[in-house]
């Protein structure tokens, strides 16, 4: 009766939406792990671009230069962090965390007065007669452009790691980094563009959560998001296509979780709200101690320092 | 052109002196932020980092203070320090230290009102326990299933702090306060207390936990072979297993100690200062430990300085917060800074920066 | 014979701190040569050809190629400019399938389809069979290299160098890879061919160029010269051949039945049927090419990989089960291939190095206490009794060269006088003075009466070393046979598996 209540459309709407912020920093980590770096510094990445997407927003009241900004702030961390891991060749897992911490403080400075504020709306793409299909139309054609861009840069990402001489360029340095050396690929430029990339997307995973989300702006308002991302590219097994599924049964959960607690469950909301990271863990589980072991497909040369030493 | 070259052995010297040059910096691009923020940088910084134990008005408060803020920064990052050598990253101890709080409370709450000299040692047990067992959780699904226990650690944080609301909203509630959502004061329970030792340091159980702790630990690192194995372990994870170092023993025990050691901080917190169960309760000693474990140099001794350094930044941060309105969150972007210069500066331990000629042939 | 230079490389210097890897050296080679460049382990070989290949830049000296100033700043520019490098390690990517690491190493790849056309044709030409859609990690080591070469062999070019190809192949896929070399420089191809092998080099080779110390010692036509001159010149002093005392061999101190394990790498190669006696004061060689389960044996044996319990026995007594540590205790002791990393810490000093696998067995630590005192005190007793140079047990592993670090390595599982020690690869990029002192250090000990188990992939070690032999070829071991009188044609055959010859010799067409 109470899973009657839930309108099927609205939950895939609502679902999709849930989904975009963390694949958008998912389908970023996943690139910048292809390329052999770990970035735990998903979640500080993505709180920056949450709050200069949030403050860039507001000020001159567009979203869309709220989302640049969000993914010139997601990208600003992550140059820090290339220029700690790349050129001064410090641990990838300290500077990830060092990364998180000083996000969350850095954001928490910045937004103070933004607290609050409604951010100015993002406008939902008009798709004309194919938002009023019936179900449909309800359930996918009536959201904001960013998550149709979400999806198209799963696809694009996709394609360039498959079919473009540089996306293999960058699956073998992340495979090796020792042999790309010795074939003359410069291992550290690719590297800093997939950081880079990444930070952007984390950016806009950031943002998308500020502004369009949750619409506001609070002190440490990813909750997790990051970490979540950074699980998904793990259960993904560094595919694109299988980190968007796996953000859309995440972003499942956590809305009917949301649904839930609206309709009055008898749970208390504490342990409601504990479910994704709990769904999160558990699929973690299945999939790292599955039979054909995901560290297959991980790359081989992920987290290990790079220095040439001829 | 600027050349790296790895060093045949890393210098000693920038590792001991880069913590403090880590400071300096921080005080630096502080005092930078601080004058952005449109405040007097000097003034900041000695009120930050001088005022607390020095200065005439504010000392006498704040010098107890150092210790207690100091003490569970210690005892959690003695304990990361450990695995951190091991390369087994717990970075949950904040889900820990609830959890550890809770146990500790939860038993004192039991007792309540009976007397007893032996329910604040159950307490202590119960906390330690408390911990160990929340971490117990990406031990096992570490060595039973192979997940990455830095994920499966720091997402069960989030967890921790729901369960740490329930409990404060629910079950652990005040029964003759049922309005205000928290439980009772543990101070006010005398069998349960976590009271100052000496009067005016604030040095509490606490403390002595963590100097025994930082004991064990150093003689641990240095002359026993459990010491031995977590090393090897982490710079050489294959000449480990030649070694004979059971990886999987090494997550349980590492995760272990950390664990056991965050849950008797939050235990020593919740029976002291922190006096009840709230949805506050936890301030991020857990993450902040992190970084007093690589400002320690992950040695037990530095970890002890460290955490009386960031202890300090704390109480500083709280006076520059009421004399100069300086935001509460500039003290942790002033704490991830130092973690950055100190990253930074480390590549001069291992590396050694040359000029070359052009080598443009 | 005369034919016009292809390559000439005059005074290249190399420095690097604290070594002169190369000091003023050069040479020339022809087109159509097959030119050899020569010397030990340290001598400078690699470098100089990272700086034809563009991966180093020289400190000074110039390059000519056909007349034309070379001076390549990145590989992509050597490759443009017609040369070619197969490498010794390092430069395949085994998640990533044939096709693509072959365009990886080309300037402009075909588009796929075409390129997978080519890589058969071109594969099948020259008598190395390659399917284009296969993961390298799942190759052998002799396919791997073959993907190498059919890569530079896509790209035409006029100066194909090769580092140490010969390593990882049996003897039979030796003849096959030089007949595919002589056929390229017919037609024109000049090689540079790399090695510390004499007899191969007399064998393919038109004109060698010997280094020592980073400095050229010669040229000279390795045809009119003995193998033993070209030694004097490549070593500079000439070394006794290991004594091996006669010795009468003993009971059985280690029996392995039966035994199949799977390897815990997704690359790596399972045992099979492994079964073998191994008594006392016997020297048993395990010939095989790398990736046929040598490590996988190692670790087996070591404890580091565990066994079923009665499937390893020493002197009777069940052992499988226990791990490391248990088989040290019982004298059971191991050094593995790899010295950095896995024999030894890199990133520890010496006297921890010691303590690594000696301190239970050398009483250095009471109750899980270390005595760090008794452990130095050994650490100094491995190094003066073996000979590493070193300044100190203070010294980190990593400091050390290859063959001092083999000799700590080696000679702590001596010391521990155990009753069989396994080793894999023993010398492997070990100087020769360091290589003599670890064969004869293990004779030494078998003449002690303990059993010795030689894994490598150098067949001239083996027939110095070994009373008894056996091959691995894909997880399986042959029957062990007496080394007397044994050939390398024979002992190919049994690397090649199982001693199957009608097999072997149709793959030597």
């Amino acid at each position: 009766m109470i899973f009657g209540s839930i309108n099927p459309a609205v939950l895939m709407a609502a679902l999709m939406v849930a989904a975009t912020p963390i694949l958008l920093a998912a389908i970023g980590e996943l690139v910048v792990e292809k390329s052999g770096v770990l970035n735990l510094g998903v979640e500080g990445m993505m709180i920056m671009g949450a709050c200069m997407g949030f403050i860039i927003a507001v000020n001159p009241g567009s979203p869309l230069i709220g989302f640049a900004g969000a993914a010139a702030g997601g990208m600003v961390l992550a140059a820090l962090f290339a220029l700690l891991t790349q050129a001064l060749m410090t641990n990838q897992v300290a500077s990830g965390l060092a990364l998180t911490l000083f996000g969350l403080g850095l954001t928490a400075l910045l937004g103070q007065q933004y607290v609050g504020i409604t951010p100015p709306r993002t406008p939902r793409l008009d798709l004309g007669p194919l938002s009023e299909i019936p179900f449909l139309g309800r359930a996918f054609f009536r959201h904001d452009i960013v998550v149709y861009l979400t999806v198209a840069l799963v696809g694009a990402v996709w394609w360039f790691l498959k079919f473009t001489r540089a996306g293999m360029i960058m699956r073998a340095v992340g495979e090796n980094h020792e042999a790309a050396h010795a074939l003359g690929y410069h291992v550290k430029r690719v590297r800093l563009f997939a950081i880079l990339f990444g930070g952007a997307c984390a950016g806009l995973g950031g943002a998308y959560l500020s502004l369009i989300r949750v619409a506001g702006w609070t002190e440490g308002m990813t909750v997790g998001a990051g970490w979540i991302a950074l699980a998904l590219v793990v259960f993904a097994s560094w595919r694109p296509w299988r980190a968007m599924a796996g953000a859309y049964l995440f972003g499942g959960v956590v809305v009917l979780q949301l649904n839930l607690q609206a309709a009055g469950v008898r749970i208390p909301v504490e342990y409601l709200s504990m479910s994704p990271y709990l769904i999160t863990i558990l699929v973690l589980v299945l999939i790292s101690s599955g039979r054909a072991r995901a560290s297959l497909n991980a790359p081989g040369s992920l987290n290990k320092p790079f220095h040439a030493s001829s | 052109m600027i050349r790296l070259e790895k060093r045949k052995e890393p210098s000693r010297i920038w590792r001991i002196a880069n913590p403090f040059l880590a400071v300096a910096l921080t005080m630096i691009a502080g005092g930078l932020m601080f004058a952005a923020l449109g405040k007097d940088p000097l003034v900041a910084i000695r009120l930050i980092f001088f005022d607390p134990l020095f200065s005439e008005t504010f000392a006498s408060y704040s010098r107890p203070q150092l210790l207690i803020k100091a003490a569970p920064l210690i005892l959690i990052g003695v304990g990361l320090a450990i695995g951190f050598k091991a390369n087994i990253w717990n970075i949950g101890a904040e889900g820990q230290y609830i959890i550890g709080a809770l146990f500790g409370a939860g038993v004192a709450l039991a007792f309540f009102p009976a007397p007893g000299w032996y329910i604040f040692p159950l307490m202590i047990l119960a906390g330690a326990f408390g911990g160990f067992l929340w971490a117990m959780i990406p031990a096992i699904l570490k060595t039973r299933f192979n997940t990455n226990e830095i994920l499966v650690s720091l997402l069960l944080v989030y967890v921790a702090e729901r369960i740490l609301a329930a409990m404060a909203l629910g079950l652990m509630r005040n029964p003759d306060q049922p309005g205000f959502p928290g439980s009772r004061d543990l101070r006010r329970y005398e069998a349960a207390h976590n009271a100052e030792l000496i009067a005016n340091t604030g040095m509490h159980w606490g403390g002595v936990a963590a100097m025994i702790a930082v004991i064990f630990a150093y003689v641990m690192m240095t002359r026993h072979m459990l010491g031995f194995h977590v090393k090897l372990a982490g710079q050489a994870p294959r000449a480990a297993r030649f070694g004979g170092v059971s990886p999987a023993r090494l997550v349980v025990i590492c995760l272990g100690i950390s664990g056991a050691l965050a849950g008797l901080a939050g235990m020593f917190e919740v029976s002291g200062p922190g006096g009840q169960v709230r949805i506050e309760f936890a301030t991020g000693y857990g993450f902040t430990a992190i970084i007093v474990a690589f400002l320690g140099r992950l040695n037990p001794l530095g970890v002890v300085l460290a955490g009386l350094l960031l202890g300090l930044t704390y109480i500083g941060g709280e006076l520059a917060q009421m004399i100069l309105q300086i935001p509460g969150a500039a003290i942790q972007v002033f704490q991830g800074m130092l973690l950055f210069f100190l990253l930074a500066l480390d590549f001069q331990t291992n590396y050694r920066i040359r000029l070359t000629r052009g080598a443009a042939a | 014979m005369t034919r016009t230079t292809l390559l000439k490389v005059e005074g290249l210097s190399k420095s690097y701190p604290g070594v002169r890897a190369n000091d003023d050296v050069s040479f020339r080679i022809a087109e159509g040569q097959i030119h050899a460049l020569l010397g030990e382990n340290g001598a400078g070989k690699s470098t100089l050809v990272k700086m034809i290949y563009g991966l180093v830049r020289p400190d000074a000296g110039r390059m000519e190629l056909r007349g034309q100033s070379f001076a390549p700043g990145q590989p992509s520019e050597a490759r443009k400019s017609g040369v070619a490098m197969v490498f010794q390690h390092f430069s395949l990517f085994d998640a990533l399938d044939v096709a693509e690491n072959v365009a990886l190493g080309m300037e402009n790849p075909p588009p796929p389809r075409d390129l997978a056309r080519r890589i058969r044709t071109v594969s099948e030409e020259y008598g190395l069979p390659l399917d284009p859609s296969r993961l390298v990690g799942e190759l052998s080591a002799g396919e791997r290299q073959r993907v190498e070469i059919v890569r530079c062999l896509l790209q035409d070019p006029k100066l194909l160098i090769m580092d140490e190809p010969t390593s990882v192949l049996t003897p039979q896929e030796v003849d096959i890879l030089f007949r595919t070399l002589r056929k390229l420089a017919a037609e024109g191809t000049a090689i540079l061919y790399i090695s510390h092998k004499l007899e191969e080099i007399r064998a393919l080779c038109d004109e060698a160029t010997i280094l020592r110390d980073g400095k050229k010692i010669a040229t000279c036509d390795p045809r009119e010269r003995t193998a033993r001159e070209m030694a004097e010149l490549m070593v500079g002093e000439l070394l006794t051949p290991p004594e091996r005392p006669a010795r009468p061999r003993g009971d059985v101190v280690l029996a392995v039945e039966k035994l199949s394990l799977k390897s815990a790498n997704p690359f790596g190669t399972s045992l099979k049927e492994i079964s073998f006696q191994l008594h006392a004061g016997e020297v048993l060689g395990i010939a095989g090419v790398a990736g046929n389960g040598q490590d996988e044996l190692l670790l087996m044996l070591s404890g580091e990989l565990r066994a079923p319990r009665n499937q390893v026995r020493l002197r009777g007594q069940p052992v499988g089960h226990l791990g490391p540590t248990g088989r040290r205790g019982l004298g059971v002791v191991a050094a593995p291939e790899e010295r950095l990393g896995h024999a030894a810490a890199p990133d520890m000093s010496l006297t921890e190095n010691a303590l690594l696998s000696a301190a239970r067995r050398k009483g250095l630590e009471q109750g899980g206490f270390i005595d760090w005192a008794r452990t130095e005190a050994f650490a100094r007793q491995i190094i003066a009794r073996f000979d590493v140079r070193t300044p100190g047990p203070h010294v980190l592993a990593r400091a050390l060269s290859g063959g001092n670090l083999q000799k700590f390595v080696i000679g702590r599982e001596i010391e521990l006088d155990p009753d069989v020690i396994v080793v894999n690869q023993p010398t492997w990029g070990v100087d020769a003075s360091a290589a003599a002192t670890i064969r004869q250090a293990l004779l030494d000990l078998a003449g002690k009466g303990a059993g010795v188990l030689v894994i490598s992939q150098d067949l001239d070690e083996l027939l110095e070393v070994a009373d008894s032999f056996a091959a691995l070829n894909e997880g399986r071991l042959t029957r062990v046979r007496s080394a007397r009188g044994l050939t390398v044609e024979e002992i190919g055959l049994m690397m090649g598996g199982s001693g199957d010859m009608q097999v072997a010799h149709e793959a030597a067409e």
